[in-house]
C-alpha cells in the first residue's frame, strides 16, 4: 500500500470508535424515533405498530402545536438577540484586556461546574416569593406585600440568557481574539473615530463568531424543555415541554416522536442555513 | 507637510520607563529615521507622535499645533504598520478610499485620487482585489498608497519593510524613498536596520534603552560616533581601552598598548584630557590585512595572525590576534582571502580611529 493511500485512510481510521458511537447511540435511537412516529397509541394505551399517518397530521395541522412552535421559536429569537447584545462588549473587553484575560475566561467558565438545573433552580431563590430580592425590598419598607415576579415569559427569557450568555461570549471572544487590533488603529489614523473604526473593521470581521454564538444560542434556547419547567408558567411551556409531556407523562411514544421530529427539522433548517454562510468551522472554534 | 518637535517626552508603563524624556527636531519635508535595537522604545516613540498612545509628559507638535490632546483621528497622519494592516474584508479600492470617505472627497474625486495613488506606488490594476491575493511587497505598496492617498502632513513608518524578504526589501526601501521623495512628505521611520537606515535618511536618531544616543546625518553619526554603543550598532567596532598621553589642539595621542601609540586628529578625539582613560574605536572595515612581508606605507602597522575567516562572497570578515588583542577586520578581496593562521601585517589610518571617553 502506497503511502498516500494509508495517510488518506489514517482519519477513518481514527474516527471509527467516535463514529461508531455515534452511530449507536444517535443514528440508531433516530431511526426509532422515525419509525415510532408512525406507530398509532390505542385507548388501551399500547403501542400499535404500522405505518398510520394520524400523529403527523395531528402535529402538522393542529394550531395548538404551531402556535408553541413560534412561541418557541420567539423566545430563541428574543433570547439570542439579548445574548448577543449582552455578550459582545464583555467578549471585546475579554478579548482586549492584556493582563487579567486568563483569569476573566475562567471566571466566564465557572458556571459550567455548575449543574444547568441547579443554576436555573438558584432564580427561585433570587425572585422566588421568600427569595432575596423580595427580602430585600421588604425589609427596606419598599414593598408590603412579597412581588410575583417568577413563573412568567421575562424569567423563561432571564433564565435562557443565564443559560446560554457563556456560549454566546466565548464564540464573540474567539473571534475577536483572531482580529488583528492595528487594523481598528489603522482605520483611526485614516479619520474615523474610535467608534467608527469598531463598526467599519471589527464587527464585520467578528460576524462569524456572532453568527456561531447566535446559532448555538438559538438552538439551545429553542430546545430546552427545562427552563420553562422550572422558571415558566403555565403558558409559558415551549415546545420540548410537548415532548416531555407527551412522552414522559402520557406514554404516548408515538405522538412525542413526531413532535420531536418537528423540533428537529426546524432546528435543522436553521443549522444548514448557516453552514451555507458561515461553514461548520466556524462554530468548532467557539466550542473548542 | 509639517514639521515635528518633540519637547521631553516620556512615556513610562506601570513600574517601567519605555521612553526617558527625549527632545527631538523634525524639520519639514525631512526623511527622520529612529534606529535602534528591539526594545529600545521606538514604536512607543512613533505611537505617540500617531496618538495612539499619550504620552507621561512632555509636548507634541506637529507644525505650529500642539497635539497632545488631539486624537489620532484628526491628526492628518498618514501610519504604515508593520504587518500593513489592511482591511482583510474591504477590496484594495475600498482600502485606499477609506481615509477618503471620512474626509468626505467627493465620489469623482475618490475614483481619480485611488487611481492616481494606485499609479504612483506602480500598482495600477489591483483595484477589484482582496488583500490576501497580493504578495508581501504588492501589500506593502498598498498600505502606502492607502497612507499617503489622503495628503497626510507626517508620513510614519513602522519597520515597514521587516517583513519581506531581503531582495524586496531593498527594491522597496529605493521605492519607498522615491515616493517619499517626489512627494516631499515629512517622514519618521522605525528600523532596528542599520543599512535602512544610512541609505534613506536625511536625519538618523539613534536609540537605546529609551533614550537618544546621537542625531545627525548619516555619514555623520556613522564616521564621528559619540558612544560606544552608537560605534558599536552601527557597523562593528573595534573598541580598546586605550590612555591619553599627551593632548593639544590638533591632535590627541593615546597608547594603545600592543597597537602603539595613535595620533588621533583632535575633531575625532573631543573634549578628551590628557592622562585619562579613554575609548579607541577603530571601524573594522577601516582595519586592513596584508601579507606579513608587504612593504610598509604611511599607515600604521602591526604583526598580526588571522584566526577566523567569514567569507562573504565579495567580501571577507577576519578575526585576527595581535597578543592578547582580538580585532575585527572586514576587507574587500583582491585576489584571495587570507588564510586561517596565516601571519599577516594589519594597517590602519589614525584619523579613521576616534576616541571616545572612557564612559560614554
Ligand atoms: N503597553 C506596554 N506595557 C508595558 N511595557 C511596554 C508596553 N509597550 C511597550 N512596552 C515596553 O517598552 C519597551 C519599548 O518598546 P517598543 O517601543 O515597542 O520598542 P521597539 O519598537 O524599539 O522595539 C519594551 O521594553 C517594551 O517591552
Ligand atoms: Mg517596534
Amino acid at each position: 500500500m502506497t503511502l498516500e493511500k494509508r495517510e488518506a485512510r489514517r482519519p477513518w481510521l481514527l474516527l471509527s470508535p467516535a463514529l461508531t458511537t455515534i452511530f449507536f447511540l444517535l443514528v440508531v435511537p433516530v431511526i426509532f424515533v422515525v419509525v415510532y412516529s408512525f406507530w398509532l397509541r390505542t385507548a388501551s394505551g399500547a403501542d400499535q405498530p404500522g405505518f398510520y399517518l394520524t400523529n403527523w397530521a395531528e402535529v402538522l395541522t393542529d394550531s395548538f402545536y404551531r402556535d408553541i412552535l413560534f412561541h418557541t421559536l420567539k423566545i430563541a429569537t428574543i433570547t439570542t438577540v439579548l445574548c448577543a447584545i449582552l455578550g459582545y462588549p464583555a467578549a471585546y473587553f475579554i478579548a482586549r484586556s492584556r493582563r487579567n484575560k486568563a483569569m476573566l475566561l475562567m471566571c466566564l467558565m465557572l458556571p459550567f461546574w455548575i449543574s444547568y438545573i441547579i443554576r436555573t433552580m438558584s432564580w427561585i431563590n433570587i425572585l422566588g416569593v421568600s427569595g432575596a430580592l423580595n427580602s430585600l425590598l421588604l425589609a427596606s419598607g419598599i414593598i408590603s406585600e412579597p412581588l410575583q415576579l417568577l413563573y412568567n415569559e421575562t424569567t423563561v427569557i432571564l433564565g435562557l440568557i443565564h443559560f446560554l450568555l457563556p456560549f454566546m461570549i466565548l464564540n464573540i471572544y474567539v473571534s475577536v481574539e483572531g482580529i488583528d487590533e492595528t487594523l481598528e488603529d489603522a482605520a483611526c489614523s485614516l479619520g474615523s473615530t474610535r467608534w467608527q473604526s469598531f463598526l467599519e473593521v471589527t464587527l464585520p470581521l467578528s460576524l462569524p463568531g456572532l453568527a456561531a454564538g447566535g446559532l448555538l444560542c438559538f438552538v439551545l434556547g429553542a430546545g430546552t424543555y427545562i427552563t420553562p419547567l422550572i422558571l415558566g408558567g403555565p403558558t409559558d411551556a415551549m415546545f420540548a415541554n410537548l415532548v416531555f409531556e407527551a412522552i414522559i407523562t402520557q406514554l404516548d411514544w408515538p405522538l412525542g416522536s413526531a413532535l420531536s421530529l418537528v423540533l428537529v427539522a426546524v432546528l435543522g433548517a436553521l443549522i444548514l442555513i448557516y453552514n451555507r454562510f458561515f461553514g461548520m468551522s466556524q462554530l468548532m472554534k467557539g466550542l473548542s | 507637510m509639517s514639521s515635528v518637535s518633540l519637547r521631553n517626552v516620556a512615556k513610562r508603563f506601570a513600574g517601567f520607563t519605555a521612553v526617558h524624556p527625549l527632545v527631538l527636531d523634525i524639520p519639514e519635508g525631512s526623511f527622520v529615521t529612529l534606529l535602534g535595537p528591539s526594545g529600545c522604545g521606538k514604536t512607543t516613540t512613533l505611537r505617540m507622535i500617531a496618538g495612539l498612545l499619550d504620552p507621561s509628559e512632555g509636548e507634541i507638535s506637529i507644525g505650529d499645533q500642539l497635539v497632545n490632546n488631539i486624537p489620532i483621528h484628526k491628526r492628518n497622519l498618514g501610519i504604515v504598520f508593520q504587518n500593513y494592516a489592511l482591511f482583510p474584508h474591504k477590496t484594495i479600492y475600498e482600502n485606499i478610499a477609506f481615509g477618503l470617505k471620512y474626509r468626505k472627497v467627493p465620489a469623482a474625486e475618490v475614483e481619480r485620487r485611488v487611481k492616481d495613488v494606485l499609479d504612483l506606488v506602480q500598482l495600477p490594476d489591483l483595484g477589484d482585489r482582496y488583500p490576501n491575493q497580493l504578495s508581501g511587497g504588492q501589500q506593502q505598496r498598498i498600505a502606502l498608497a492607502r497612507s499617503i492617498v489622503i495628503n497626510p502632513d507626517v508620513l510614519l513608518l513602522d519597520e515597514p519593510l521587516s517583513a519581506l524578504d531581503a531582495n524586496l526589501r531593498e527594491d522597496m526601501r529605493i521605492e519607498l524613498k522615491r515616493i517619499q521623495e517626489k512627494i516631499g512628505i515629512t517622514t519618521i521611520f522605525v528600523t532596528h536596520d542599520q543599512s535602512e537606515a544610512l541609505a534613506m535618511s536625511d536625519k538618523l536618531v539613534v536609540m537605546s534603552g529609551g533614550r537618544i544616543e546621537q542625531v545627525g546625518a548619516p555619514k555623520d553619526v556613522y564616521d564621528n560616533p559619540r558612544s560606544t554603543f552608537v560605534a558599536d550598532f552601527l557597523g562593528s567596532s573595534n573598541i580598546l581601552s586605550v590612555r591619553c598621553e599627551d593632548a593639544d589642539e590638533k591632535r590627541v595621542l593615546v597608547n594603545a598598548g600592543r597597537l602603539g601609540a595613535v595620533s588621533v586628529p583632535r575633531e575625532k578625539a573631543t573634549d578628551i584630557g590628557v592622562d585619562t582613560s579613554a575609548k579607541l574605536v577603530i571601524r573594522a572595515e577601516k582595519l586592513c590585512l596584508v601579507p606579513a612581508d608587504a612593504a610598509p606605507d604611511q599607515r600604521m602597522s602591526v604583526e598580526a595572525v588571522v584566526e577566523t575567516v567569514d567569507y562573504q562572497g565579495q567580501a571577507v570578515r577576519y578575526f585576527v590576534r595581535v597578543g592578547d588583542l582580538q580585532l575585527q577586520a572586514l576587507n574587500m578581496i583582491e585576489d584571495r582571502p587570507f588564510n586561517e593562521g596565516e601571519a599577516v601585517s594589519i594597517r590602519f589610518r589614525p584619523q579613521d580611529c576616534v576616541v571616545l571617553r572612557e564612559d560614554s
